[in-house]
């Protein structure tokens, strides 16, 4: 009959007006400048720097300088100055720095190959999309003190991965010193007996070879899908 | 009697008695002139403020159907509290106030001045008859219900000049669209409401509502909408009462979507918010007439309910339909023009005559015996309901459910 | 009272006058409209409520819409209105048409015995005229109820005649 139809939608929406105020299921909004819903964790926005401690950024960037990401971003928008002293990296070798680390973000096209070619996971996927700024230029150029951001805000915006990747650095500079500690050993072994230096060439290798790269595939692939535990 | 003590209850005289007591020692002449004027203020005041807050009310609901919260932004100016955007309406009004107001170049200035003017000024014009309690009718007419429509009919004219003093031929073309929907459905909202004049023998609002007193076994008023032709009578009233307000599903005259605002292309500021403001006077004027005409006026609907006064019986019930008129724009598409003027001409004007008939032979049954008396309910109906199955039939021929074969 | 019925007539045929006058026909017919209202408000002031409200809702708010879109639909162009008449003897004919129009309306106030002084209003209510026309007048009714449906017809005839030239029309 001619109608009802008319009341069938009258009854949707009713359904409808009444749950928006019981039912979270008819009304899942935020209120959002002041509440943020929580992104997914494989949404990925603009490079930025992983530093070990919050508190001394620039003295634990994991970044030493080597200038890969600065040839492979397809914009060419990472721009970086390579330090003239050495210090202390992730893993305890001395390293070279960033002395300028700088990205043009109205260039930046959010691709991760940046991250995908790091070899130091140093260079990581942020989150951020309020990024509007009251100038065009100098406020879109990022350089390394606003691109630092501590290992706990990795850790906060990709869990799974951040871990996966601490658990792999963790592991490299385990052998890193047990490697030291061989190679203090072979040394003090070489002193007290100069035949032993065959044991030294044959600890080597298991040290070296399988450390770095098994473990950088995973991560290398990681951010891309979330992983079945997320 | 319940009813004797409560025409004189202390609430329901009390608008009167205030107005006496600000006016009762002014001299005769004056004191008509200033009652008057105490009324034309409070009908514009309370109504003004009804308007801003149905906009917000209108939002709020529209996007809690659409699953969002609606306009809560606005603060309270000073204090910085939001209380749910309470302030929007007035936010509104500062914003429509400073925009800057454009006329085109080759416009008639003085009609594109005055048809918001007078559009708003004719349906302004239609509140003065309507009862809105026991002792609150602003004006006291034989011919109330003829002068309603009448001021209501106006109001295309002010649709035309607003179409015609843009010279914008889309304005034109808009204009002429919404004329041609604005006649269609004056003629059902005109027929809906004779059965109830035939019925009460007056045109006079206040003797319709009289009309309607008392309870059928103390508990089912004698409001005309709970009678067969009523009922017919108030849908095709309220269906009409859309169009005329254009309304959605029939708001075709200002379609947004696909016309830039009809008619009102090229209107802005604060001429486009009397537009606005206008609409909505009519939407309150037609609900108040819709209540007066079929839902009881001010009575109210139990016996023991009566110590609430009457005129917030009528607030309540006016509020009721224009939830109803919210309700249905949140649910309903636009319709066509076409299927708009057919609607008209195929569906509610034979379903308006046809009641028009069916409420003769309620009132010729009424005189005859109680086995008449009973009849005359399964009849009436029978009367209203075969031919709206039958036009609905021939109306929705051929419209079937859509299948949507590559979506 | 008497001030008001002056203002009344001076707007009611002031504005009948400067529609005459006018050369854009839409505002000639606005002022029409408001010459019509200002009908209405005499009515009103005679007293007689249910024939001014009748003449609001049915020539401002109908009649003028046939008048404006007949004005809308076949006017042509701007310069199509001439003032000067077709032919001599179109001018003749509407000169004899007018004047026995005159003359009748003339004739008829002439004829009314104008009652001078202090008449006792009547009370009319919309009952007491319901029950005339349909009543003792409903002949009368009818007869210009058919007379109207022949006139309306008749402007349908006239207006769907094929047009002759097909000039473009500028709004």
């Amino acid at each position: 009959m001619l109608g009802s139809g008319l009341i069938q939608g009258l009854a949707v929406t009713a359904k409808n007006l009444v749950g928006s105020f019981h039912d979270p299921a008819r009304y899942t909004n935020v209120e959002y400048p002041e509440v943020k819903t929580k992104l997914p964790e494989a949404y990925r926005n603009f490079p930025f720097l992983v530093t070990e401690s919050a508190s001394d950024p620039m003295g634990t960037l994991r970044c030493v300088a080597c200038q890969i990401c600065e040839k492979e971003c397809p914009p060419q928008c990472i721009y970086i100055e390579k330090s003239k002293d050495k210090k202390p990296d992730a893993t305890g070798k001395m390293q070279l720095f960033p002395a300028v680390f700088d990205i043009d973000t109205s260039v930046c096209m959010s691709c991760q190959i940046c991250v995908e070619v790091c070899p130091f996971d140093a260079i990581k996927m942020d989150q951020v999309f309020e990024v509007a700024t009251t100038s065009r230029f100098e406020a879109l150029l990022l350089n390394r003190n606003q691109l630092a951001k501590p290992n706990t805000y990795y850790h906060s915006i990709h869990p799974t991965e951040a871990a996966e990747v601490d658990g792999r650095l963790a592991a490299e500079r385990k052998a890193a010193e047990e490697k030291a500690k061989a190679a203090a050993a072979a040394k003090a072994a070489a002193a007290a007996a100069p035949k032993s230096a065959t044991a030294a060439a044959s600890a080597t290798p298991p040290s070296t070879t399988p450390t770095p790269k098994p473990p950088a595939a995973p991560s290398a692939e990681a951010p891309k899908p979330p992983t079945p535990a997320a | 009697m319940i009813a004797a003590a409560t025409t004189d209850a202390f609430l329901e005289r009390a608008p009167v008695l205030l107005r006496d007591a600000v006016t009762g020692f002014l001299p005769e002449p004056w004191r008509t002139l200033v009652n008057a004027l105490i009324a034309v203020g409070l009908i514009l005041g309370i109504f003004g403020t009804l308007f801003a807050f149905i906009t917000l009310a209108e939002r709020k609901i529209l996007g809690r159907v659409q699953n969002r919260p609606g306009p809560n932004r606005a603060p309270i100016p000073f204090i910085n509290k939001r209380f749910f955007g309470l302030s929007q309406p007035f936010a509104d009004g500062v914003k429509s106030l400073t925009k800057e107001d454009i006329v085109p170049r080759d416009a008639d200035k003085v009609l594109h001045y005055l048809a918001p003017v007078a559009l708003l000024a004719f349906s302004i014009l239609t509140f003065a008859v309507i009862p809105y309690g026991r002792n609150l009718v602003p004006v006291e007419l034989d011919a109330a219900v003829l002068y309603f429509f009448a001021a209501g009919a106006a109001t295309e004219l002010a649709v035309f000049m607003a179409g015609w003093a843009s010279r914008n031929k889309y304005s034109l073309l808009a204009a002429m669209r919404a004329l041609a929907q604005l006649i269609s459905y004056e003629l059902p909202l005109l027929l809906s409401w004779v059965p109830v004049v035939l019925i009460a023998g007056t045109l006079s609002t206040t003797a319709i509502v009289d009309a309607q007193a008392g309870w059928k076994f103390g508990f089912i008023p004698h409001w005309h909408v709970f009678t067969p032709w009523g009922f017919a009578g108030f849908v095709i009233f309220m269906v009409a009462a859309l169009a005329e307000s254009n309304r959605s599903p029939f708001d075709t005259p200002e379609a947004e979507s696909e016309l830039i605002a009809g008619h009102l292309t090229e209107y802005s500021g604060f001429k486009y918010a009397l537009f606005f403001m206008a609409e909505y006077f009519g939407m309150l004027a037609l609900s108040g007439m819709a209540i007066t005409l079929f839902l009881g006026g001010w009575r109210s609907p139990l016996p023991f309910l009566e110590f609430i006064p009457s005129y917030l019986w009528f607030g309540g019930k006016l509020l009721a339909l224009i939830f109803g008129f919210i309700w249905i724009r949140a649910t309903f598409p636009r319709l066509r023009i076409d299927q708009l003027t057919r609607f008209a001409w195929k569906f509610l004007v034979p379903l308006a005559l046809i009641n028009l008939g069916n409420t003769i032979v309620w009132s010729l049954m009424s005189n005859s015996s109680a086995l008449m008396q009973l009849a005359r309910w399964p009849v009436c109906a029978a009367i209203i309901l075969v031919p709206f199955v039958v036009l609905g039939r021939k109306l929705s021929a051929g419209v079937a459910p859509r299948i949507y074969r590559y979506a | 009272m008497n001030a008001v019925l002056i203002v009344i007539a001076l707007v009611t045929l002031g504005a009948a006058a400067v529609a005459m006058t006018l050369r854009n026909l839409i505002h000639s017919a606005l002022l029409l409209i408001a010459s019509w209202a200002g009908v209405a408000a005499f009515y009103l002031w005679a007293g007689a409520e249910f024939v001014a409200f009748a003449e609001i809702l049915v020539y401002v708010g109908a009649v003028s819409m046939v008048v404006l879109f007949a004005v809308l639909l076949t006017r042509r162009s701007r310069a199509d209105l001439t003032v000067t008449p077709d032919s001599a003897g179109r001018a003749i004919s509407g000169f004899i048409a007018g004047g026995a129009v005159c003359g009748v309306l003339v004739g008829a106030i002439v004829a009314t015995p104008m009652g001078v002084g202090s008449s006792p209003t009547p009370t009319v209510t919309v009952k007491q005229i319901g029950v005339q026309l349909m009543g003792t007048h409903a002949a009368s009714l009818l007869i210009v109820g058919v007379l109207l449906t022949v006139a309306l017809l008749g402007a349908i005839v006239i207006a769907s005649a094929d047009r002759t030239d097909d000039s473009e029309d500028t709004p």
